[in-house]
């Protein structure tokens, strides 16, 4: 059986930047395993501007970002299969995958990476009435067929959900000449960055309906209108507030599900909040030697993020592979590592990453990443350690759709450890 | 005197800072809410002459992967000449190898600015 130190299980840009962190902290023998033809994920449809802003102080499109990762792994010595599918992890740390020159093989890891990333809702979850007819797709499927094959989905657009994908659609589209008439949120606020409801809708006069779904598709071959009704407060449809849109595609961008066949079946144990593995200060899933990062562990809307979070899982993994981390703090573990700090989503927030902290095992400082439940406006973030309060800053704005973090340190957990638990909360003052 | 608080959200970067850009009788007289440099510079221009980076995608011949190349206005250009730039892309084709960076269309629509590649084919 082939034998890697840390082995990483998808080429998007959490498996890309993991690799390269594992490799620069010491494994001589990383691989990463991607079912496409090529690295880079979702990226390579990803044709617009705004990443790298904070990696690289520079704003560039997905493939260019990419390719600085992939071309960053080529020159490390990090190894790759394309093409491959991987169909099993098992708990001591062996993966199994399938390609069409190999066959199915087995590779045993000192640490596996997870980095499947997240795919698209589908229609089938929304139950809206109706036929099935042709003219349905997701937003990254179409933005799949604009960007990379060239083909147009449609002519007359209608977009339910406001995810960022369907609102970066929504001008990809205006800008190959099609119309869009209008995109339509059920929530009462958007569900993607602000910056994309400008630059995307408000830029080309496309209108957003906030509180609005669609109740109705017809058509039997190909979609030739879809209904949008009002909702209520508890988002059900108000009779009477239809309108019917002459369309020929409707597109859905409403929301990512995190991608986790593979975690479950190694027995990792999974968030229902985030549907990623719950994960400790280093990223390390339930089961020993098994790493999360990216879309897979939770759903991130900038890359810049999940390449930090990559980095920190691919040099936790490189530590545990080589037996460093045993080594390094052996001392302090024995008589710490079992010593803990739960880390729990209190008022307003809806979940953290991780979940459980063990101070004398983190770095100096670790950043807590979360997602807040509604839109807020003037509140404090609160970091509280047991009863006591040690962070409390004001944010002018929070919304579901921007990830927020609060960065931790060391020094302040390590003297309040037996307090038990930590909770990020906000608070009017 | 015509004072004037326009708010904006910066589009600069993924943060969207939200600004408030206070103008007299058309002159910008302070941008505030801005958590960096480019916020402001980005407030300024935006209420002045606001501009886009516009992206998209060509077909490429000769490419065992691909069928299209992703490209962008190598900078920002006037937000009224974006539809002149996908206009200037339309029937161009690029031919294998591409690498980033290549120039395909030299000052498309009469911007100064060049549409260059951003992935290698």
């Amino acid at each position: 059986m082939l034998s890697y130190e840390v082995v990483i299980i998808g080429g998007g840009p959490a498996g890309l930047a993991a690799a390269i962190a594992a490799r620069e902290s010491g494994c001589e023998r990383v691989l990463v395993i991607e079912r496409d033809d090529r690295l880079g994920g979702i990226l390579n449809q990803c044709i617009h501007n705004g990443f790298g802003l904070h990696t690289f102080k520079e704003e560039l499109t997905g493939p260019e970002y990419a390719a600085r990762y992939e071309d960053r792994a080529q020159e490390l010595g990090v190894e790759f299969c394309l093409g491959s599918m991987v169909i099993d992890v098992s708990s001591d740390l062996v993966v199994h995958a399938v390609s069409p020159e190999r066959g199915v093989y087995g590779v045993q890891a000192g640490a596996v990476v997870l980095a499947m990333g997240c795919r698209e809702r589908p229609r089938g979850a929304l139950g809206i009435p109706g036929y099935r007819p042709a003219g349905i797709y997701t937003a990254g499927t179409a933005q799949r067929l604009v960007n990379m094959e060239g083909q147009m989905p449609g002519r007359e657009v209608v977009i339910l959900g406001s995810g960022d994908i369907g609102l970066i659609m929504a001008r990809r589209m205006t800008l190959e000449g099609a119309h869009v008439a209008c995109v339509a949120e059920l929530m009462p606020y958007s569900g993607g960055l602000k910056r994309n409801i400008v630059q995307c809708l408000d830029d080309y006069g496309i209108p957003l309906l906030l509180s609005h779904t669609v109740t109705r598709i017809e058509g039997r071959k190909r979609v030739e209108a879809v209904w949008i009704a009002k909702v209520d407060e508890q988002r059900r449809p108000i009779p009477g507030t239809e309108v019917r849109y002459a369309c020929d595609t409707l597109m859905l961008s409403v929301g990512l599900l995190p991608e986790n066949e593979l975690s479950r079946e190694a027995g990792v144990e999974l968030s229902p909040v985030t549907r990623g593995p719950v994960v400790d200060e280093s990223l390390q899933t339930s089961v020993p030697g098994i790493f999360a990062c990216g879309n897979v562990l939770h759903v991130h809307d900038l890359v810049d993020y999940v390449s930090q979070e990559a980095d920190a899982a691919g040099r936790c993994a490189a530590h545990y592979a080589l037996g460093q981390r045993s080594a390094d703090v052996q001392a302090d573990e024995a008589a710490e590592a079992q010593r803990a700090l739960c880390l729990e989503a209190g008022n307003g927030v809806r979940y953290t990453v991780p979940s459980t902290i063990a101070p004398a095992r983190m770095d100096e400082r670790l950043t807590v990443r979360f997602r807040v439940d509604n839109v807020y406006r003037d509140r404090f973030v609160s970091v509280f350690v047991g009863d006591e309060r040690i962070m409390h800053r004001k944010k002018r704005v929070l919304a579901p759709g921007e990830m927020e973090e609060v960065v931790l340190r060391r020094a302040d957990l390590l003297e309040r450890v037996d307090a038990g638990h930590i909770v990020i909360r906000l608070e009017e003052e | 005197m015509a004072r004037e608080e326009r708010e904006l959200i910066c589009i600069n970067c993924p943060l969207g800072c939200p600004l408030v850009v206070t103008l007299e009788d058309g002159v910008v007289q302070s941008v505030t809410g801005n958590t960096c440099k480019r916020g402001d510079a980005y407030g300024r221009k935006e209420v002045t002459s606001p501009t886009r980076i516009v992206t998209s995608s060509v077909p490429v011949d000769g490419s065992a992967r691909d069928r299209m190349v992703s490209v962008k206005t190598a900078t920002d250009i006037p937000k009224d000449k974006i539809f002149d730039v996908m206009s200037a892309l339309e029937g161009v084709r690029l031919s294998a190898p591409v690498a980033i960076g290549d120039v395909v269309v030299a000052n498309v629509a009469g911007t100064g600015v060049d549409v260059v590649a951003t992935r290698r084919a």
